[in-house]
Formats: structure tokens, sequence, C-alpha cells
């Protein structure tokens, strides 16, 4: 028993989804899956890969051709579906661990490369399915299982970095901004070369719970009153932007895209055999 | 056209995310689940379905009534 | 139509592999494989193909697993360091049954060791490298001719057995240059993937028809839609954590090899019908033993060599047989001694010696030649 869209882009079967009651992955799973269906994409077209944690699991529920595969590896494994079938769509959804830590590497060259993948992060700044310990998106001071006096690393700004190293689209959505998040999603998807959605997540179970956050609710709360759209980040003075969350598109452009390049090689290789 | 609203209370964990952010106030968490306890104020906005984590609540078309 | 070139090893697996159908290659500089990337980012798109250079070992064989999970064959190279960095997504691949070649050309180690220096010290780290229980296929060539030719024989095995395959070179054989002839016509065996029929099975990518040790594919790419995953997984390709399933499979994934050794494993024998002393030898180092065994000969002495092509799964039916007739065993490797084991377990009434080097340095002919005068 579920809504139409559940239904066509989801497996059934395998719902409900492992995720704790409140969490944000479900929402942004959601967000995706509304994306795919307004493109009107076919589903056989869609190639989802997933690394490792909570993030990842969106893999065994999303109906695509889905790989879920070992921690922060999709994007490499992406890579090589993409080179192999570029007619594919290929997609990653990833938490900020798998993606910003033990798959930086991968980021910030398939950003690099603009090779054509849909990079979607549910980013809920700490690893939750081994139980709290902070991420590379954890805010400096806050806590975790392993920064038990608080944190002093001081966090990623995913969007920022996958800009820095050269994706060609970058955006940031939330799990409480649905609407808009899709719309972003969407663009991602239509975009030609490498793209990163950078979602803000909900993860009351730990994150909240360690940082006295309360409940989903609030956190939502605090997601809806603590927005402000990149236009407003730009103008605003820094103190202001602390701490707030970002909606809407960062950077887009249209770099040649990877595979498309590879292919004018085989193309110009052809001619000269003629 | 007209929609309905359908609860899946297999599936709701009782967050009340839906129930907080509904501009109507439509929606209650009963132990832990959630109920549509004011059918009459809900203007099918949606927003419960596209925040909903776990696909519990959503809109359906309502072709018993066509 | 024969045509005889003279080629590196290295060079001759990039086209071996061509000729078994690699589309794909990704991988990232080591030495002394380094050859294996140049020449397939030279060949694969004049074919067609597709050749990347990764960010690094680990990228490269998770493009690997990627490319061929989508219906293309596809190969990595690399040594010793890198090998060790590929290990997970080996075991991933191993899990999920995604054919792939990934060629370790080795050097001496540990860690960074002598990077330009033979070595063999990766024969355990082949078998064992990935944690968690699992079985795999290491072939081992010799000579350039070997290298073209294996490589082929790599993917087939990999294709029939869905299975990563390690072709275990070596710096001896990866830099040396022969005359050798590469066939062009169309007898050589070429394995393609089995694809799926019985439209009831179609949604179970996992699913095993009777009779067949490998579950058939359907190619995630393509119309039907299903899941992939490292996670222990039943016939529908979708994590479970029921200990029958996750039993089922792993021991299905040792028994599809070892089940088949009799088609998987090659040796050769020489000089071993009247022998009774045999050296056991693999890869680069049966060069030198071969020219040992001989001179020994020559001085009228039963000596022969046992070698086997395909090290894992490990010979162990043909040693046996062959331990019976003979009274010593000499094991020749460039390492503190790994096969060396393999042969005290099987092994059980001959005299076994040893003949290893770890300093970087090729074992010659005679250390061998002592090595035989001493055991006996």
């Amino acid at each position: 028993m579920a809504s139409e869209l559940i239904t066509k882009y989801m497996r059934e079967e395998h719902l409900p989804h492992i995720w704790c009651p409140g969490c944000g992955h479900g929402i942004l799973m959601r967000d995706v899956a509304q994306a795919i269906k307004n493109l009107g994409i076919d589903q056989e077209k869609v190639c989802l890969v997933s690394g490792i944690g909570c993030a990842s699991r969106a893999a065994g529920y999303m109906d695509f051709q889905t790989m879920h595969t070992t921690h922060g590896r999709a994007i490499a494994f992406a890579t090589g579906v993409k080179m192999a079938r570029p007619d594919l769509e290929v997609i990653v959804i990833a938490g900020d661990g798998d993606v910003a830590a033990i798959g930086g590497n991968h980021l910030i060259h398939a950003a690099r490369r603009n090779i054509g993948i849909t990079v979607i992060v549910f980013n809920n700044d700490i690893y939750g399915m081994t139980g709290g310990q902070y991420s590379p998106t954890t805010p400096t001071g806050e806590f975790g299982t392993t920064a038990p006096y608080g944190n002093i690393d001081r966090p990623f700004d995913i969007a920022v970095l996958a800009a820095a190293a050269g994706a060609s689209y970058v955006a940031k959505g939330t799990a409480y901004h649905a609407p808009q998040t899709i719309k972003l999603i969407e663009n991602g998807i239509k975009h030609k070369g490498f793209s990163l959605i950078d979602c803000a997540g909900i993860c009351a179970t730990y994150y909240g719970r360690k940082n006295k956050k309360g409940s989903a609710v609030d956190m939502m709360k605090f997601q809806r009153d603590n927005t402000i759209t990149v236009e407003q980040a730009k103008t605003l003075p820094r103190e202001q932007r602390e701490g707030k969350f970002i909606l809407g598109k960062l950077v887009e452009n249209d770099f040649p895209e990877f595979s498309d390049e590879y292919q004018r090689i085989i193309d110009s290789l052809k001619e000269k055999k003629q | 056209m007209s929609k309905r609203l359908i609860v899946n209370p297999a599936w709701c964990k009782g967050c009340g995310i839906c129930a907080e952010f509904c501009p109507k106030k439509v929606l209650m968490i009963v132990k832990e689940k959630v109920t549509v306890a004011n059918p009459d104020d809900c203007i099918k906005c949606g927003m419960c379905e596209m925040r909903c984590p776990d696909y519990a609540i959503y809109l359906e078309e309502a072709h018993d009534e066509e | 139509m024969k045509n005889r070139v003279l080629m590196q090893g290295n060079e001759a697996v990039v086209e071996g592999a061509i000729k078994a159908g690699m589309r794909f290659f990704a991988g990232y500089p080591i030495t002394p494989s380094t050859e294996i990337a140049e020449q397939s980012a030279v060949r694969l798109p004049q074919v067609g193909g597709h050749f990347i250079q990764m960010e690094d070992e680990i990228g490269s064989m998770a493009a690997v697993i990627g490319a061929s999970a989508v219906g293309t064959k596809s190969m990595t190279a690399t040594s010793g360091p890198g090998f060790s960095l590929k290990q997970e997504n080996i075991g991933y691949a191993c899990m999920t049954e995604i054919p792939c070649v990934i060629v370790d050309v080795q050097r001496s180690g540990p860690s960074t060791g002598l990077p330009t220096s033979p070595s063999q010290g990766d024969v355990m780290q082949a078998r064992w490298g990935t944690h968690g229980d699992h079985s795999i296929i290491a072939i081992s060539p010799s000579s350039v001719e070997e290298c073209y030719h294996l490589a082929i024989r790599c993917f087939n095995l990999a294709e029939k057995y869905r299975t990563p395959v390690i072709f275990l070179m070596d710096e001896i054989v990866g830099h040396l240059r022969e005359g050798i002839e590469i066939d062009d016509d169309e007898n050589i065996e070429i394995v393609e993937r089995k694809l799926k029929q019985r439209p009831d099975t179609l949604h179970l990518p996992y699913h095993v028809c009777e009779g067949d040790d490998v579950p058939r594919f359907h190619l995630t790419g393509y119309d039907i839609r299903y899941n992939i995953t490292g996670l222990s997984h039943g016939p529908d390709g979708f994590p479970t954590n029921n200990n029958e399933v996750a039993g089922k499979l792993v021991t299905r994934l040792m028994q599809k090899i070892e089940h088949n050794v009799d088609d998987i494993v090659q040796v050769e024998e020489k000089y071993c019908d009247d022998a009774d002393t045999i050296i056991v030898c693999y890869g680069g180092t049966t060069r030198c033993v071969m020219s040992a065994v001989e001179q020994l000969r020559a001085k009228g002495r039963k000596v022969g060599y046992f070698r086997p092509i395909t090290v894992w799964p490990f010979p162990e039916k043909q040693l046996a047989a062959l331990s019976k007739k003979v009274k010593n065993i000499i094991v020749a490797e460039h390492n503190y001694g790994q096969i060396l084991l393999e042969v005290q377990r099987i092994v059980k009434n001959c005299k076994i010696g040893f003949v290893g080097k770890v300093d970087g340095t090729v074992i010659m002919p005679d250390e061998i030649i002592k090595a035989v005068e001493e055991v006996k």
C-alpha cells in the first residue's frame, strides 16, 4: 500500500526501510524518485550506485539498476559504469563520510574529470550505521561518540569542495525543503557533466541526541528557520551566514563531459583508419 | 478531480514530521502512529507526503467518487 | 595466420586481453606493470574500447568491476603495493561474482621494497589477500608467449566461473622481450558470458540452474532491473541476515572453483618420466630452473621440473601423483617459501629442499644445481 510514485520507483516489497524514525534519508530518497519521475527517464536507463553507510542502503530500495558497492568507492564504480555505458543515467547516492572521507579522492577526481555522473549526498554530519562517530562534515565543537570532548576537526563544505575540484553543476538542498530540492536534483541529473547535490539530512538518533538538537521534528524546524538562499548567502555578512543551511544552485557551466571527449578520441582513430 | 489522504500505519514510525508541518493541523500522532484527526480541514497540499520519511501517508486520486 | 613479433611481456598481456575481448582498462601507474597501462591507453580506443587512468589503485579496481557489471570485459594491472590496495574490491568482485582480470606484476617487498627487482612474494596475497573465505584463480606465465595466451585464458576463466582472476606475473616475465607468434586466426577459444534463458529466473540474478555451479548472467544496465551487493545475499540479490542463505552462498563461491579444478588447473611437467628429483617452480623462475635442469641432464642426472601454470587452485592432485614417483622435491621461488608451504602440505614421502631469494636478484642456475646436489 503506497503511492504511485513509491510503487513505481521503489521496491515496495523491501519497505519499510531500515532507517530510524524521522530519518531525513527517507525524505531525500523520495526526492530522488520524484526527480527521476519528473524527468521521465526509463527506469532501465538509470544505474544507481552506492557505497556503504546508512545513505547507501538506498540502492536496495530504489527500483533501478542498482549496485551497492564498497565504502567510499561508489563514484569509482560509477566511473566504470559510465565509461562502459555512456547511455545510462548514472547516479550515486552517498553519505557524508562515504563521499568526503574514505571516498574523498574519488569525489574530487571525478569532479575534475567532469564525468557525467550525478552525486546526491545525504549529508547528516555523522556516521550513523556505526553508531554516531563524527564525520568530515560534523561542525567544530559538536559531539560524536569519537569526539566525546567536542570535535576539533574543521568540517568540509562538500558542495564548495566539489565546485573547487571542477564539478560543472553544484547545488545544495535540505530534507525540509523537498520541492526545491527535487528541482535541484532534477537539474543535476539533466546536466551533462559531473553534478553534485549536497542535501542536508536529519539524523535525530545519533547526531541529534549527541548534540541535544531535540527530535527529528525539532531538527526539521531548525532547518526551516535557518536556511538562506545562495543569493542571500552572497550578500549577507559572514556572521549572519555562519551555521546557516544554504539552498540553491552554486555552480553551472558547460565544461566538456569526459565520456564524450573519450568518444571523440575513438572516432578520430576510426577516421584515421579509413 | 478530487484527492484522498491515505495512511499506511504499517510503515508509519511515528516521527511526527507530517503532523508538525501540516499547515492545517489535520494530522495527529496517536500511540506512535499518524491519524487523520481533522479530515475536513485537509487542503490536499501534499506536504505530508513529501516530507514523510517512510512513505506512510500520501494523496491518491479518489476514483470511486468520480 | 601467425605473425612473428618481438614483444615485451607487459605488452603481450594487453594484446592477449584485447584478443579475449577486453574493452575496458582502469589503472594507476606502478612499476613494473606500467607498460600494461600505457599499451592499453594506446590500443583500447583503436578497437572502440575505453582506457582510464584512475586517481588511485582502489578506484581502478572499482571502475573495472563497474564496467564489467554492465557487460564489458575489463582488466587492471598493478604490482605489490597496488595489489594490496585493491584487495577489498577484489573481495567485492568475488562476492558479487563479477568477472575481471587483475594483473599483478610482482616486485620485491614488503612495502615499497625494490620496485624494479623481481620477486614472487604475492603468491599468498593472491590466494588470501581479501578478507573472508572465497576461492580464487591465479595463473602465472613464464614466457612472453604465455603472457599473450594465458591472458586470454584468464578472461575465459573469469567469464566462465564469474570470478576475478589474478594474472600473477613477475618482473622477469613482465620486462622480458622475446619473439612470439601471435595467432590471429579464429581457432582461439573466446568464452562469452552465459546469459540467463529461463524467464522465471530473470529477476533472480544469483539463481543457479541445476547442473550449473555458476549463476548465469543478466547484465546490469539492460532490460531487467536488479540489485548487486557485497552483503550476504540470496538468489534475488538483496541483502539478508539469514545464516543458512549466507552459508550457502560462501560455500557455493568456494565450490564453483574447487569442483572444477580439472577444468581450471594446468601444469607443465618436463623430464619427469624417469626423474628421481623434481624442481617445483612457476613464473619467471622457471627460466632459471629450465637452464639448471638441462645442465644436470647433460651430466646424466635424472632431474625434471613441475610447473603449476595455475597457481591457484594449486595442482594438488598432479603434484601428489608425481611425488609418489620421485625421491626428492626442490621448490624454487623468488620469496621466502610460499608455494613451499603447499608442497610441504601435499608431499608426504619425499625429501623437500628449497631455493629462495628475497634480495631482488634472480636465482641462478648454479644455485639450483647446488641444491640438487645437496638434497641427495
